[in-house]
């Protein structure tokens, strides 16, 4: 009797692997999980100092008194084309978003704009890259909504979709307001 | 036969350690700090392709993280100092070798439990394994003679 269920432990093993396996892969197609997922540091943190240039461009103290959307982008960056549309219906709708051109030319930044549509009431530029680092950015783009105490409250990595919009920006727009 | 055996071993152990440093110019003058640049550089994750380390890859945000660690270190900064740095902003996920902490324990009490539920099987299967039976008695002896010699 006792080895009997000695015996069953191993296949309960397998059982219990499988089916968390199972819940992990389902949450992966619904997108709510993903392994190569970097959580961000920032989340509920003051925006880290920065003063970047641009025309005219802008620095973490200008990140104050009203929710703002930052968003890091480049021309050279394909899914940012794709997401140009999304940015450009958050203007239309009044959502002010500061623009972070990474590691680009301010010649090849005018040119993507006049193609894709200018979403940005403000344009900073960030040549080398290091206030990509600080806030913690690994790749374009990458969405973050600062509140009006200049509190970063949401980040979106890759090119922002409208479910994205509605279920996790629209929502965090209305509270801080 | 022996000298080209030699040739080969001395060949061997000239050939330096290969780093994905393409560019001689990213290295620190000082040796003894680039050494530490590339060993802290090792520990840490490129958050670009993941399953490589920033001294291994060739991405570029690597190729900035690399060239900030050698900053550090050429400011005289500590090991524990540099990668904290970069923890700030990736968090512990930067950190090819996770720290102990109570999101890990699992996964570094992982050998542990494995070898406890391995001994724990073994003990059980020891245990249960029948014992050997308990010599005849006196009337059984007899018995068996009986049945033996009929």
């Amino acid at each position: 009797m006792n080895r009997r269920i000695l015996l069953m432990v191993p296949f309960a093993g397998v059982l219990v692997a499988g089916a968390g396996f199972l819940a992990m892969l389902e949450r992966e197609q619904e997108g709510t999980f993903d392994p190569r997922a970097v959580p961000s540091q920032i989340i509920n943190k003051p925006v880290p100092p920065f003063d970047l240039p641009g025309s005219p461009g802008f620095s973490s103290t200008d990140l104050r008194g009203r929710p703002i959307v930052v968003n890091f982008f480049a021309s050279w960056c394909i899914p940012c084309v794709e997401e140009a549309p999304v940015l450009m219906a958050l203007k239309a709708q009044g959502v002010p978003i500061y623009g972070i051109a990474y590691k680009d030319k301010p010649d090849a930044t005018a040119a993507f704009l006049a193609r894709n549509g200018d979403p940005y009431e403000r344009l900073a530029r960030d040549e080398p890259g290091r206030v990509a680092i600080d806030w913690g950015v690994y790749g374009v783009p990458e969405t973050y909504l600062i509140d009006p105490q200049g509190i970063v409250r949401w980040r979106h990595v890759g090119p922002l979709t409208q479910d994205a919009v509605t279920a996790g920006l629209q929502p965090l727009l209305r509270r801080y307001a | 036969m022996i000298r080209l055996a030699l040739a080969l071993v001395a060949f061997l152990l000239l050939a330096g350690p290969a780093f994905a440093i393409s560019d001689p110019s990213e290295a620190l003058p000082n040796p003894q700090q680039e050494a530490r640049a590339v060993a802290i550089g090792r520990q840490l994750r490129c958050l670009v392709c993941q399953n490589e380390s920033i001294e291994d890859s060739g991405a570029d945000l690597a190729r900035d993280l690399r060239h900030i660690v050698r900053q550090q270190v050429a400011e005289g900064k500590t090991n524990r100092q540099v990668i904290d740095w970069l923890v700030a902003r990736y968090g512990n996920f930067v950190r090819l070798r996770p720290p102990f902490e109570p999101s890990t324990y699992l996964l570094w009490g992982s050998p542990v439990l494995a070898l406890a539920a391995g001994a724990g099987v073994a003990f059980f299967a020891r245990r249960s394994r029948p014992t050997a039976p308990p010599p005849l008695s006196a009337a059984e002896q007899q018995r068996l003679r009986q049945i033996l010699d009929t």
